[in-house]
């Protein structure tokens, strides 16, 4: 993992901030100087990942760049719940692109900027998942393969969430979206299709890849300060429960975010140039019910009778996540 | 201005947008009460003084510890605290160590000669004292701060009570009893020492006192009728300690023979020891669940080779010293009942330690008090049934420990104030508990409880050296900072952190957090993720 532990006994790292912490081994969300790129009065949902997780990592991108930054951004949540013409609730340069292209708009910007000789100015893109895996994959990619120097942002919610919650390839399979109904013998989305974009982006073998998670803020900020300091291209992809689209409470998103971390279902991680460097451990292992339950959009796992054939296949991929990535310490058995 | 293609409107921000509209629950800041000070006897903010210790502040630390309790470096040495078996941390590892931290503070205050604030201001209303044992200490310590002049007659040539009189050195060194004292009189007290109050109207009226407190305490041993022969050398535990006091130490022989199951029977058990018994057993007619004694002191004298008889009572004692013992077995309802086996047990002296009544011969014609099951009765103002004369202590109906004589004595004087104003003392409303459930304890890491060092045994049977140690600088602080500060605001900044509005305005350092209600939406994350159970969701009037 990225952030360092701090040895502080009261409540260990794990909150954001702290008033017997030294101010820099504080969060920036601690900062009462932070940016707060994404102001208030934007209109997203009660409790939205995506607001919070943009927010996060804008603000750390804007502390890391001692704020020269420009964002291009892709059309999705994000875009539509910050700038309804003509208010904008962002606080930096900010610039949308089309639904498919930002990847292409970012490299633009920093072409420009280095035609400008203006290195000291950062780009960076964002998008959903929508907009990242599917319809902007092929920009994307190309962005990886030329090495431009940009920071692509991926708000993973798992499906269109501005169009109505329909499926994307980012879709875990058994959730139900407009798409995906919970009808017939296979429920909600199939499972074995879809595509894991930060293994993708490592098989471009880019300076960095990270993935990161709301409810870890300090190892999302280490991860953008990290990503900051190289050049070239590089790809974080941030997990954002969406109360909306995944049926659970506005006051869950963090929690949410925590289960799909200790379950496994989300593995947190970190490479360079296509090798892997880091992984969050899990800290209390869970099984994928705790996770489940709470989400309308996996109700009917539950009722009206218990799915335990699909229950076992996500456990299934829990644990194959665990192994693969050593997520849990093979001689304590524990996380951090 | 000349705006761009197909640019009609200047741009805005969201902030004309006020998303607060969509609430349907408001979160509110609140302090609610932690379990810890919920059962502190002498009242004290717990978590808030552990909050200054925590920064490393000690002095102010104890500032706040002594609003309630004058006597930190003797609470952190006797106290049972009962605030660590409610600590809600128990149910993460183990509970914080108040009682450590309580003590080091005092220490740490004899140490460095802190002392109290002078009183503000000087009411001219002179009140009496009677008997200088905690209770009483802490009354006039109160009133003394509320600026009332406070006379305290003691009929003991020293003052501390069953502090100096019943709790052996080896558990509290008299060096810190003094020093906690002597800063109790030097807020302008005055003390009466050998000046047994005999009748308390009496006392009153001569001294033109407006209002009194009783806290004489129980000193009348109770005794149990047992044959004994006339050279049978029979004592009783009050007799014993008190004599630890004197110039001669009690003679108790190398076979000492204690009757009793209270913290009392040990402590005079651990004391024969300590004088030089060879062996030193107590007989106790139950088992050792049912002991009124703490566990941990039952552990203790253990270790130090006390040895302990349960289920058997003393028949009688011959001239030669002879015990007659019987073996009781626990009936159905768990009373003990004898079983007429009987076996002897070789003593040169026998302590009866079986309790104590109050001597309230000082009361005798005092019109208005109710006195029941010995003791006298008080009202929620700790006013007895004759106006202006209040009691606290061991004297009252209580569960007889520092503690509880010591938050008697803050109460009365809150009250005695009141009292002497003319008005009535509302004590403020009781916050809401920090139930378990209201915490996030995933944001706490485990931390393992500090351990306190104790005295080596040998040292333990043969001297009265204290057999706890304190904590030092570094442990305290981490003593400290394991406390979860529940239902009270520590700065964490989490739900400044967490709000995807923008909602939360941290205020600065010590000022804590407000909600701009303009923008919050009402999701509840900050409630959620809130710690240690500051904040509360309530439903908007729509
Ligand atoms: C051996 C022993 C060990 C104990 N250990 C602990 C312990 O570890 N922790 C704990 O919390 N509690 C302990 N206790 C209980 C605790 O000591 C008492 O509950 C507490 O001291 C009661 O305080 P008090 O002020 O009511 O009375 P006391 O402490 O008894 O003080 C009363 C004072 O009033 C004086 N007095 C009496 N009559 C008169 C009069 N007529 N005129 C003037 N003065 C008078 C007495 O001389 C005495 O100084 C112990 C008790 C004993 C006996
Ligand atoms: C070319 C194109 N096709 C479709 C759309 C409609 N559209 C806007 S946002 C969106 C879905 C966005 O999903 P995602 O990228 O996952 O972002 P989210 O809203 O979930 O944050 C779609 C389909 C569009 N704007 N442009
Ligand atoms: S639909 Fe989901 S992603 Fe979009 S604003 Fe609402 S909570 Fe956020
Ligand atoms: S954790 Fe702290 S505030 Fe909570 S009960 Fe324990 S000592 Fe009191
Ligand atoms: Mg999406």
């Amino acid at each position: 993992m990225t952030a360092s532990i701090v040895k502080f006994y009261q409540t260990g790292t794990h909150t954001v901030g702290n008033r017997l912490l030294d101010p820099s081994q504080r969060s920036v969300q601690a900062d009462m100087r932070r940016t707060n790129s994404l102001n208030s009065g934007h209109r997203a949902c009660q409790g939205c990942g995506e607001a919070l997780g943009a927010r996060y990592a804008i603000d750390a991108a804007m502390m890391a760049t001692d704020n020269q930054l420009i964002a291009a951004n892709a059309t999705g949540c994000l875009e539509v719940f910050s700038t309804p013409y003509p208010e904008t609730s962002w606080q930096i340069p900010w610039i949308h692109s089309l639904f498919g292209n930002t990847a292409a708009v970012a490299t633009g910007i920093a072409a420009a900027l280095r035609v400008k000789g203006r290195q000291d100015v950062r780009v960076v893109a964002q998008g959903g998942d929508g907009g990242t895996t599917d319809i902007g994959f092929g920009c994307l990619s190309g962005m990886f393969e030329r090495n431009d120097d940009v920071l692509y942002i991926c708000y993973d919610n798992e499906a269109y969430m501005n169009t109505g919650v329909q499926r994307s390839s980012a879709t875990p399979g058994a959730a139900r979206t407009a798409t995906t109904p919970a009808v017939g013998t296979e429920p909600g989305n199939v499972f074995g299709q879809g595509k894991n974009l930060p293994l993708i982006a490592m098989a471009h073998e880019i300076p960095y890849v990270a993935t990161a998670i709301v409810s870890e803020l300090r190892d999302l900020e280490a991860k953008v300060k990290r990503a900051m300091e190289i050049r070239g291209a590089r790809y974080i992809h941030v997990f954002v429960p969406c109360p909306l689209g995944w049926g659970t409470n506005s006051w869950d998103t963090i929690r949410i975010a925590r289960l799909a971390k200790e379950t496994g279902i989300f593995p947190v991680i970190e490479a360079e140039h296509g090798e892997l460097t880091g992984v969050s451990k899990i800290r209390r292992q869970l099984p994928v019910e705790d996770y489940l339950k709470p989400q309308k959009r996996f109700a009917h796992l539950f009722a009206p009778v218990l799915n335990t054939a699909a229950i076992d296949r996500i456990q299934a991929l829990a644990d194959r996540n665990i192994r693969r990535f050593g997520l849990i310490d093979a001689t304590t058995g524990m996380g951090d | 201005m000349e705006k761009p293609f197909a640019i009609t409107l200047d741009v805005g921000s969201s902030l004309a947008n006020k998303t607060g509209s969509w609430r349907t629950y408001r979160p509110v800041y609140v302090d609610r009460l932690p379990p810890c000070n919920h059962a502190c006897p002498a009242g004290e903010n717990i978590q808030g003084w552990l909050f200054h210790a925590e920064s490393g502040d000690y002095e102010q630390a104890w500032r706040a510890l002594v609003q309630d309790n004058p006597m930190p470096a003797v609470m952190g040495r006797v106290c049972y605290h009962p605030c660590e078996s409610s600590c809600n941390r128990g149910n993460l590892d183990q509970s914080v160590g108040i009682n450590a931290v309580e003590r080091f503070l005092g220490d740490q205050a004899i140490r460095l000669g802190w002392s109290f604030d002078p009183p503000a201001s000087d009411s001219g209303k002179q009140v009496l004292v009677v008997g200088a044992g905690p209770s009483g200490l802490s009354a006039a310590y109160h009133l003394a701060r509320l600026g009332h002049r406070v006379t305290i007659h003691e009929a003991g040539p020293m003052a501390g009570g069953m502090m100096r009189f019943g709790i052996p050195k080896y558990r509290l060194p008299r060096a810190v009893l003094e020093a906690e004292i002597q800063r109790i009189l030097d807020l302008g007290v005055t003390l009466r020492l050998n000046t047994k109050v005999a009748n308390i109207e009496e006392t009153m009226r001569e001294g033109q006192f407006d209002a009194a407190f009783l806290a004489v305490g129980a000193h009348i041993a109770k005794r149990a009728y047992i044959p004994a022969g006339e050279a049978a050398h029979l004592l009783d535990a009050m007799q014993v300690l008190r004599g630890m006091e004197g110039e001669e130490q009690p003679l108790l022989g190398r076979r000492v023979v204690v009757y009793g199951g209270g913290n009392t029977a040990l402590d005079v058990a651990r004391t024969a020891k300590r004088l030089g018994a060879t062996d030193s057993i107590i007989v106790y007619r139950r088992t050792r669940e049912k002991m009124p004694a703490h566990d941990f002191e039952v552990e203790e004298a253990l270790q130090e080779g006390i040895l302990i008889k349960w289920l058997s009572t003393i028949k009688n004692m011959s001239d030669e010293g002879t015990l007659t013992v019987e073996k009781m077995a626990l009936d159905e309802k768990g009373f003990p009942q004898p079983t007429g086996e009987v076996e002897t047990l070789e003593a040169d002296s026998l302590v009866l330690a079986l309790g104590q009544d109050v001597d309230l011969s000082l009361l005798n014609d005092v019109p208005g008090l109710e006195i029941r099951d010995g003791v006298v009765q008080v009202g929620e103002n700790m006013m007895t049934g004759r106006p202006g004369i209040f009691a606290g202590g061991d004297m009252v109906p209580s569960e007889r420990t520092v503690t509880v004589a010591i938050g008697h004595g803050k109460k009365a004087a809150r009250h005695i104030d009141a009292w002497l104003r003319g008005v009535v003392h509302e004590p403020a409303p009781k916050h809401d508990l920090a139930t378990p459930e209201r915490l996030n304890t995933w944001y706490y890491d485990d931390a393992p409880k500090q351990v306190q060092p104790t005295l080596d045994l040998i040292r333990r049977q043969s001297t009265f050296d204290e057999v706890v140690g304190g904590l030092d600088e570094g442990n305290a602080l981490f003593e400290a900072r394991r406390c979860l500060s529940c239902g009270n605001c520590f700065e964490c900044d989490n739900c400044y952190g967490v709000c995807p509005d923008n909602a939360i305005v941290k205020l600065g350092p010590g000022l804590r957090f407000a909600v701009n209600y303009d923008y919050c939406k009402g999701c509840g994350i900050c409630n959620a993720e809130c710690p240690c159970g500051a904040i509360v969701m309530v439903p908007e009037a729509i």
